[in-house]
């Protein structure tokens, strides 16, 4: 029994992860409608990011996040002026399926420079607090992976109310809501698609931080990482930031507790599977609000 | 319909040259008999097959389905495993091609609910599930029997990988010009406006997506005959899928000649480069399809077109 409790246990920490990696997607997707399945690959250049920051500059690991997150929004905004300004400006349809192409020739290209500039292996940020694990009850609890779930939920929470009070946060709402009313009502549509694209760039940024402090990055992550976030952003729809993290949780506790009924070889599946069952039976609703 | 007349007449065209390279191929092994130069014809064929396979699905039908590996791979796994028990390898890599398409019926009319870029999401994750469940269940390298490999020739391979590339062509110049492939064609450009001129969408796409799989389950096959050593769910991996589209899309989607061209390139590309850089490719070719998607998204084919137009008018008249 408590060997399930603690498999759900881990499965609840790196659900928050789960959560963020999927919080930059569906903020790119629900206001530009624009599906980046290079998603994935900006986390891993976050967490390459943060490695380096803190072997090379010597920064506490989850201080880190203070570097990481203005240079993701920065290379997020170069990103959408110089490829993603040119695929809003056609029609939704033309919009997802050429974004969906492009972002697979980034992802493409960034696994191959990842592996050119730093080899294939894999790394992990080394914590000074690295093992240190305390006990609740039978439950034996990783200190980093605790911290970078109250992270996780504490970037979102923050980005919730970025958009519930700032007052380009209600800007880019009412864009996502119906982006030509928005432009009607004054507000600069195009500017509004560059904040929340940085935007979700710096949460992946930071989603990379964490990533390779609890666990580990290499060039290969991008996919898995972007299919995680996609299973979430089904699970979770869009419109509601917290709703994402419970995703989050909710795809972690599922991997867990299939892990322990099939055998750890198979927790990779039941989200996938969740993930074609939901498209599937909502074809149309599924990323409705 | 005129433009659409001169069009057809140059695939016919293409598809005669393209045939007749093949050909002249066919007389390498004579001419060169060096195990180099027909592994590097082999692997432009078997591309040339995966690219055009996935052509008929995505630059026809307009169905961009990520999860094509998924049909390679079970084509290699039934052909594999039924060759290494003693059946000829043509009727092994039949079964294969019969087991990818049965699968595509099955996955098909659910699959086909979702519509564009919800497809393409779908369809990659389903091939992830496949490839994991291979890896799980088959988890030890496919190695072949001693006996096997001493009898291996290279130039049976070979020479099914230009037959396989040869059907492929023409498979794709018969669709491209029948009243199916103008069809799929129509519900590419429009699904609705498709169907309200009568046009079956669902029953026309799943023909595209049992035309594209049986290909796809015959590279399986072949690349299953070809391989002495290999883990079962290495076929099923993306990179198949991503490699037909891109060298689809560098060559010029929804056309007879594109993904032959692009196949070229990509395979010349890559083995040159891998020379001094491994995996560098990826690279130039991830960089090189952003540009096709968003300056040029009939890649070479529409540049080609572009340069003779200009051409023809620069030419007095």
């Amino acid at each position: 029994m408590s060997v399930l409790a603690q498999q759900i246990l881990l499965g609840l920490l790196i659900g928050g992860l789960y959560g963020l990696a999927a919080a930059g997607l569906s903020l790119v997707f629900g206001v530009m409608k624009v599906l980046d399945v290079a998603h994935g690959e900006l986390i891993m250049l976050g967490g390459y990011a943060a490695f380096f920051a803190v072997a090379v500059l010597g920064l506490d690991p989850f201080g880190s996040l203070a570097l990481v997150i203005p240079a993701s929004l920065l290379f997020g905004a170069v990103l959408y002026l110089g490829l993603f300004a040119f695929v809003v400006r056609a029609d939704e349809e033309t919009r997802v399926k050429n974004s969906l192409l492009i972002g697979f020739g980034l992802a493409l290209a960034f696994h191959a420079l990842a592996v050119r500039l730093w080899t294939a292996d894999e790394r992990s940020i080394v914590t000074p607090y690295g093992g240190s694990v305390f006990m609740v009850g039978d439950l034996a609890i990783p200190l980093v992976r605790l911290l970078s779930l109250i992270l996780a939920f504490l970037l979102i929470g923050g980005l919730h109310l970025l958009l519930a009070r700032w007052r380009w946060g209600k800007a880019i709402r009412a864009t996502a809501e119906d982006w030509q009313a928005a432009l009607l009502t004054g507000i600069d549509v195009r500017r509004a698609y560059l904040l929340a694209f940085a935007l979700g760039t710096a949460l992946a940024g930071a989603a990379g931080t964490l990533v390779s402090i609890a666990y580990s990055v290499s060039p290969a992550i991008g996919l898995e990482w972007t299919l995680k976030a996609l299973i979430v952003v089904v699970l979770a729809g869009l419109g509601s930031m917290l709703g994402t993290f419970v995703g989050g949780l909710v795809l972690g506790v599922a991997e867990a507790a299939s892990a322990a009924a099939f055998g750890g070889a198979y927790r990779e599946i039941v989200g996938l599977v969740i993930f074609v069952l939901v498209l599937v039976a909502r074809p149309k609703g599924l990323f409705g609000r | 319909m005129m433009a659409r007349a001169i069009e057809a007449r140059g695939e016919r065209r293409w598809a005669l040259g393209i045939l007749l390279a093949l050909v002249a191929l066919a007389f390498l092994p004579l001419a060169a008999p060096r195990d180099d130069v027909l592994n590097f014809v082999f692997l432009i064929m078997l591309s040339i097959t995966l690219a055009q396979s996935w052509n008929i699905v995505a630059g026809y039908a307009g169905q961009v389905n990520l999860g094509h590996a998924a049909f390679f791979g079970l084509g290699a796994l039934l052909a594999r495993a039924l060759w290494i028990k003693g059946v000829p390898i043509v009727l092994a890599m039949v079964a294969g091609a019969v087991l990818a398409t049965a699968f595509a019926l099955v996955i098909g009319a659910p699959a086909f609910r979702l519509r564009g870029a919800y497809f393409a999401i779908g369809t990659l994750a389903l091939g992830e599930i496949l490839r994991t469940t291979v890896n799980n269940v088959l988890p030890e390298i496919s190695t072949l029997p001693a006996a096997t490999i001493a009898g291996y020739r290279l130039t049976h391979r070979y020479y099914l990988a230009l037959a396989l590339a040869g059907a492929s062509v023409v498979a794709v110049a018969a669709l491209a010009g029948s009243r199916a492939g103008l069809g799929m064609q129509a519900i590419r450009e429009d699904e609705e406006a498709a169907e309200a001129s009568g046009v079956g969408a669902l029953r026309l796409k799943l023909t595209a997506l049992a035309l594209s799989t049986a290909l796809a389950g015959f590279a399986g096959g072949l690349f299953a005959y070809y391989h002495i050593s290999y883990y079962p769910s290495h076929p099923f991996g993306p990179h198949w899928t991503f490699d037909a589209l891109l060298m689809t899309f560098i060559g010029g989607v929804g056309t007879l000649q594109g993904p032959v061209l692009g196949a070229v390139l990509y395979v010349v590309l890559k083995e040159y480069l891998a020379v001094r850089w491994v995996d560098f490719h990826l690279l130039i070719f991830g960089a090189l399809f952003i540009a096709i998607v968003l300056l040029l998204p009939g890649g070479l084919v529409q540049a080609q077109h572009a340069i003779i137009r200009t051409l023809q008018r620069r030419r007095p008249r």
